[in-house]
């Protein structure tokens, strides 16, 4: 028993040190920080910079915070401080479940649903009244881009992010709220007076785990985001090319140029250790958050 | 009065965002069964894909969902043999220590990592000992995606149970270990369905993990249970596991990329038997640690 605990647990630390040994042959010829750094990813001239994949995550992941971190505060206000236990009961349930739909299914309603929109609707009048407006500009988009994958991504962390925030939301003592209507707030003032203030390294927290979990997201993204780096994006109608993507588009496959595996891996290290960076931070705020409200 | 009006605004609001991300949720899920409704039919699900099944011919999706099912239920009977003595190691030997602690601190981070680097390191783990790509590569790297969510989960559910009751079981001289198995076994075994099941629904629907390691056939797995498995288990086995699989995600992305319209209209069929097999497993595990749990002592 001991041993298979002791193996789960260092089974996380298996995987980085695997991928940091085939790391190593990359890591070897060119410093971490040039191939972090370095803007042009071309395989078969020994260049293996991972920069626009980076800044593909970045601005996927981002778009996709920022979409849907207002709902997801909003709606868990909603379910701690005003829903009753009955609402409680059918919502939370709706939400959980729908939190267990697999990426790939997010991925063909984004490709049946979110880029027609993008490419018919959005796109054309986006290219005509947004013209001056920084990162919304739009040249004829095909609807695979950015804003189809930060879309698809911020309904996929939704769930996460409202559940986490609301658990945080009731560790609040319902002390401090009887406090604050005794001194004759109501729900709205005590909320963002009171609950929200105490609430908010959790609240961040939450945010920050959603936003681990997007950026190692894979399929969804992959199917609606156009995968291209031609250039750096500079709108949400451009294509961009996430990590995850990166790695699930060649790895496997043609491992005949050397040091091609190794970059790879190399880039799934650099992604391990960005996501999981964001989710140990979430953790121990969250663990510190939870604690001390109740 | 202005006041009365922000309180009744912001209450408006909140209830507003509720509103639209169940709306939303919901949408997605009618758009998935709008599109595939027309295309599921039970020769999708029973009938093999044929040569030219990707320009629009005859067959269906029975490799992959038969592929799912192998690969959903060995990874998590996997998972389970390796769960079920941690979470007993973590309850009954470790309980309320460091090691503990640091054990489901590790499982946390672990539950973080994408399913795209488990994929990675589940195909160099297979290339480690030689295999190609086949059932029995997906089913272990599933089980290292399944394994945190499913010991975490069983875990909260083992953490429950009061500890009067390992007390008692001393008190009666049995040892940790008879504890371990016939006490908190017993208890935890609700907790073990819901676990499992959970596990289950994230595993069969996850694309990543997969995508390099059971590669891709349009042959349907040969059952288990043939006569072979009797008089040669080894190789009644190994032409079951050791060969690459269809599965569900897989063959929607694949079938979703070929430019034909009839055979993208076969991978929204083929997401909503998916998205039925994942809601069903979610469900059931809901229905489950409600009826099991009445005979619980809490």
């Amino acid at each position: 028993m001991l041993a298979i605990t002791t193996f789960s647990g260092l089974l996380v630390l298996l995987i980085a040190a695997a991928l940091y040994l085939k790391a190593r042959p990359l890591l070897g010829i060119h410093k971490l920080g040039s191939v972090i750094l370095g803007s042009t990813w071309s395989p078969s001239n020994g260049q293996f910079g991972l920069k626009p994949y980076i800044i593909g995550t970045f601005w996927v992941t981002g778009l996709a915070a920022v979409l849907a971190v207002p709902l997801c505060v909003l709606a868990a206000i909603y379910l701690s401080e005003y829903a009753g236990p009955r609402t409680r009961a059918v919502i939370k349930p709706i939400i959980d479940l729908l939190a267990g739909i697999p990426s790939v299914v997010y991925g063909v309603w984004g490709v049946i649903v979110v880029v027609p929109f993008i490419s018919d609707v959005l796109g054309p009048y986006a290219a005509i009244h947004w013209k001056r407006i920084p990162f919304l500009a739009a040249e004829d988009t095909t609807g695979f881009s950015i804003l189809a994958g930060g879309i698809v991504l911020a309904i996929m962390i939704i769930p996460v992010i409202v559940s986490v925030a609301d658990e945080v939301l009731r560790a609040i003592p319902t002390e401090c709220r009887y406090a604050s209507f005794a001194l004759g707030a109501n729900r709205l003032e005590t909320v963002t007076k009171v609950v929200i203030r105490k609430a908010l390294p959790g609240l961040v927290a939450a945010v920050v785990l959603g936003v681990s979990r997007a950026l190692g997201e894979t399929m969804a993204v992959l199917m609606v985001v156009g995968n291209n780096v031609e250039k750096l994006p500079t709108s949400v109608f451009d294509r961009a090319y996430p990590l995850p993507a990166l790695i699930a588009n060649n790895y496997g496959e043609t491992m005949s140029i050397p040091l091609y595996d190794s970059a790879l891996l190399t880039a799934a290290l650099v992604l391990m250790v960005i996501v999981l960076g964001f989710n140990i931070l979430a953790r121990v705020v969250l663990l510190r958050a939870v604690r001390e409200g109740v | 009065m202005r006041r009365r009006v922000m309180e009744t605004c912001f209450k408006a609001i909140t209830c507003a965002a509720t509103g639209i991300i169940v709306v939303i949720l919901l949408t997605i899920i009618w758009a998935i069964a709008a599109k595939g409704w027309h295309t599921l039919s039970w020769a999708l699900i029973s009938q093999a894909p044929t040569g030219d099944y990707y320009m629009g011919g005859g067959g269906g999706i029975a490799n992959a969902v038969v592929g799912s099912i192998y690969l959903g239920v060995g990874a998590t009977l996997l998972a389970l043999i390796l769960s079920v003595p941690v979470i007993l190691y973590l309850r009954v030997y470790a309980d309320g220590s460091r090691f503990a602690n640091l054990i489901r601190g590790l499982l946390d981070v672990l539950w973080g990592v994408p399913s795209i680097v488990i994929g990675a390191f589940g195909f160099m783990i297979m290339v480690y000992f030689g295999m190609r790509a086949s059932l029995l590569a997906g089913i272990v790297t599933v089980a290292m995606l399944e394994l945190p969510i499913m010991i975490r989960a069983i875990d909260e559910a083992a953490n429950i149970i009061p500890r009067e009751l390992d007390e008692t079981a001393y008190g009666l001289g049995s040892t940790k270990f008879e504890t371990a198995v016939r006490v908190i076994g017993r208890q935890v075994l609700p907790g073990v369905a819901t676990g499992a099941l959970l596990a289950f629904g994230r595993g069969v629907g996850d694309a990543a993990s997969v995508l390099f390691t059971t590669g891709a056939t349009d042959n349907v797995p040969q059952s288990i249970f043939t006569r072979t498995l009797l008089t040669h288990p080894g190789e009644a086995l190994s032409a079951t596991f050791l060969k690459p699989a269809s599965t569900l995600p897989v063959a929607i992305f694949q079938l979703l990329n070929t430019p034909f319209e009839a055979v993208q209209n076969r991978a929204y069929g083929a997401a909503l038997i998916l998205v039925i097999l994942v809601l069903s497993a979610s469900i059931l595990s809901r229905v489950l640690s409600a009826s099991l749990g009445k005979h619980i002592i809490r």
